[in-house]
């Protein structure tokens, strides 16, 4: 349960600037898959299309061509299947924090006393538990991340897509959730597909990871560490992660790159 | 942990510490109305009292007419049709602006109605209307309404189209129907300019209801202005029409004080902080 195939998928925008249309290609027939239970990262340059085809996985945004799978069903919408975590929190800033976890789990049905339950373990999760009844307002950005985080994690979808999760925290909490993950992953195999712009990041977490350049797959590097990965401190120091951290390092500068 | 949790919520509760200093906003209202009074109270009692009065004089009539009852009863009087219709016009205006908002082809077929109606000559439409309803309630409950109608549903259909994409997009990934769409992202977020919407109705009401008054049966507050204009008693026809205008402010308080009760994140996200 969750394969991700994502085939030849193209997308254009058509933008007006000064009266102009233009088009802009944000993914020119990219493809690749992310097996059943699988860790990807992507990554790449800033406009590279990353954004894009996560919207275009989860359904919020339809493809120009090529498409993208589910366990074989082509994506036509969102879907209970999958859960995002949006690169911005976007919470709902009239509700307080348990409300926003809560909002997803409602939308699945959920009611009552393992409504309730439910949000509070996920924020708890998330190290959020004593700022339940606070709205987004009132809360920092990792917070209001770590939120977002909470709730997707909250409906228990098979398929993870992840928006630069930690990409607003301080390295402390970036490093408890990074752990976090790892481990929620490890019990229950759930597949996941996240952007980050860490290079670490994408090596600890990921069994590959997916550089792309200007919509295009770059490359894709296999992450040879072992899971369970408890010891994080021990992994960062292992060859492994030092040869595959220079892989990725070397493919995101490849020819046509202009990001240092 | 607690500690910090309950100065963060200190915070949110008292506006701007550092605004202190500064001289609160009712001080320098109440300073602003008492200098006007006083320039009026110092300039009006030159000018002939058939064509202007001055605030002590409206204060005596006020006191005249409000001792026998007959203000009280007058305003009674014209309280139930703006009651009436002005309720109407919330209860049909809003959710009309949100699902004109909403979906494209309500848009298109009703949004041209609506965009006409704001601009609706509805004074010379009032003979019309006497025609259809008679000269009694119903025809000053439609006045009302029609008058207040427009700006709350122009207001909700605005707020509605500002509405961001995103969160609506947060409704989507969780699979919400078209309704929970609606009902619980929509409406909150649109929630302030329908505030501002049923604000800006509030003296459109007013209006509506003096004009009301004075084209169907001579009634309520509208007859005293009438009345004392034709006996040139300038002093009295100004007490309504004073009145009416503490009333006005006096609603649009109360439903400021409404909106931060049901919406207290917006002052926080748009900031109360004025230069
Ligand atoms: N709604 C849109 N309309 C027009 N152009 C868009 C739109 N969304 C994205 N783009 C364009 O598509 C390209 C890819 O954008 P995308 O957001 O996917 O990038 P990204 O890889 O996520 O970047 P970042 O790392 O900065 O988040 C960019 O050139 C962007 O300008
Ligand atoms: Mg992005």
């Amino acid at each position: 349960m969750g394969e991700i195939n994502i085939v030849d998928l193209s997308k254009n925008f058509t933008l007006t600037v000064d009266g102009k249309t233009q088009t802009v290609q944000a993914l020119n027939r990219l493809s690749f898959t992310v097996r059943e239970s699988e860790v990807v990262a992507l990554i790449g340059p800033s406009g590279c299309g990353k954004t894009t085809a996560l919207r275009i996985a989860m359904g919020l945004e339809s493809a120009s061509g090529g498409k993208v799978t589910v366990d074989g069903r082509e994506v036509k919408g969102c879907g209970h299947d999958r859960g995002m975590v949006f690169q911005h929190a976007e919470l709902l800033p009239w509700l307080t924090a348990m409300q926003n976890v809560m909002f997803g789990l409602e939308m699945k049905g959920m009611r009552g006393q393992p409504l309730h339950e439910t949000a509070m373990q996920y924020l708890d999760l998330v190290g959020l538990k004593d700022s339940y009844h606070r709205r987004p307002y009132q809360l920092s950005g990792g917070m209001q991340q770590r939120v977002g985080i909470a709730r997707a994690l909250a409906i228990d979808p098979t398929v993870l897509l992840m928006d630069e999760p930690f990409g607003a925290l301080d390295a402390q909490t970036r490093e408890d959730l990074q752990e976090e993950l790892l481990k929620i992953h490890a019990r229950t195999h759930k597949t996941i597909l996240f952007v980050t712009h860490d290079l670490d990041e994408s090596v600890l977490l990921a069994d590959r990871v997916v550089v792309m350049q200007h919509g295009r797959l770059q490359e894709i590097i296999p992450v040879p560490l072992p899971r369970p990965r408890n010891d994080l401190a021990a992994l960062r120091g292992s060859q492994e992660f030092a040869e595959t951290r220079y892989k990725i390092w070397r493919a995101l500068h490849a020819a046509g790159s202009t990001v240092h | 942990m607690a500690d910090i949790t309950e100065r963060l919520d200190e915070k949110a509760d008292t506006p701007a510490a550092d605004a202190k200093r500064r001289l609160p906003r009712s001080a320098i209202t109440t300073l602003s109305v008492a200098l006007v009074l006083l320039i009026w109270e110092g300039f009006g009692p030159y000018i002939n009292p058939v064509f202007g009065s001055y605030p002590s004089a409206i204060a005596m009539a006020f006191w005249e007419i409000s001792r026998t009852g007959k203000l009280w009863a007058a305003l009674y009087e014209s309280l139930q049709p703006f009651v009436v219709g002005y309720f109407l016009a919330i209860a049909i205006g809003v959710p009309l602006g949100l699902i004109v908002g909403r979906f494209r082809t309500l848009d298109a077929a009703l949004g041209i109605y609506i965009t006409a109606g704001y601009a609706m000559p509805l004074v010379a439409l009032v003979p019309l209307l006497i025609l259809w309803l008679g000269l009694g309630f119903k025809v000053k409950v439609a006045v009302i309404f029609l008058m207040s109608l427009f700006p709350i549903c122009i207001n909700t259909w605005v707020g509605v189209t500002a509405v961001p994409k995103s969160l609506i997009e947060v409704g989507k990934s969780f699979v919400a129907s078209n309704t929970v769409i609606l009902l619980r992202i929509v409406l909150p977020a649109t929630l302030p300019y329908i505030m501002a919407g049923i604000r800006l109705a509030v003296g459109r009401a007013v209006v509506a209801m003096v004009v009301a008054e004075f084209f169907t049966t001579i009634s309520g507050l509208g007859a005293i202005i009438i009345n004392s204009a034709n006996n040139f008693d300038t002093a009295t026809m100004f007490v309504p029409i004073v009145l009416l205008m503490l009333m006005a402010i006096g609603l649009n308080s109360l439903i400021l004080l409404f909106e931060r009760r049901v919406a207290p994140w917006q002052a926080e996200i748009s900031g109360r902080d004025k230069e």
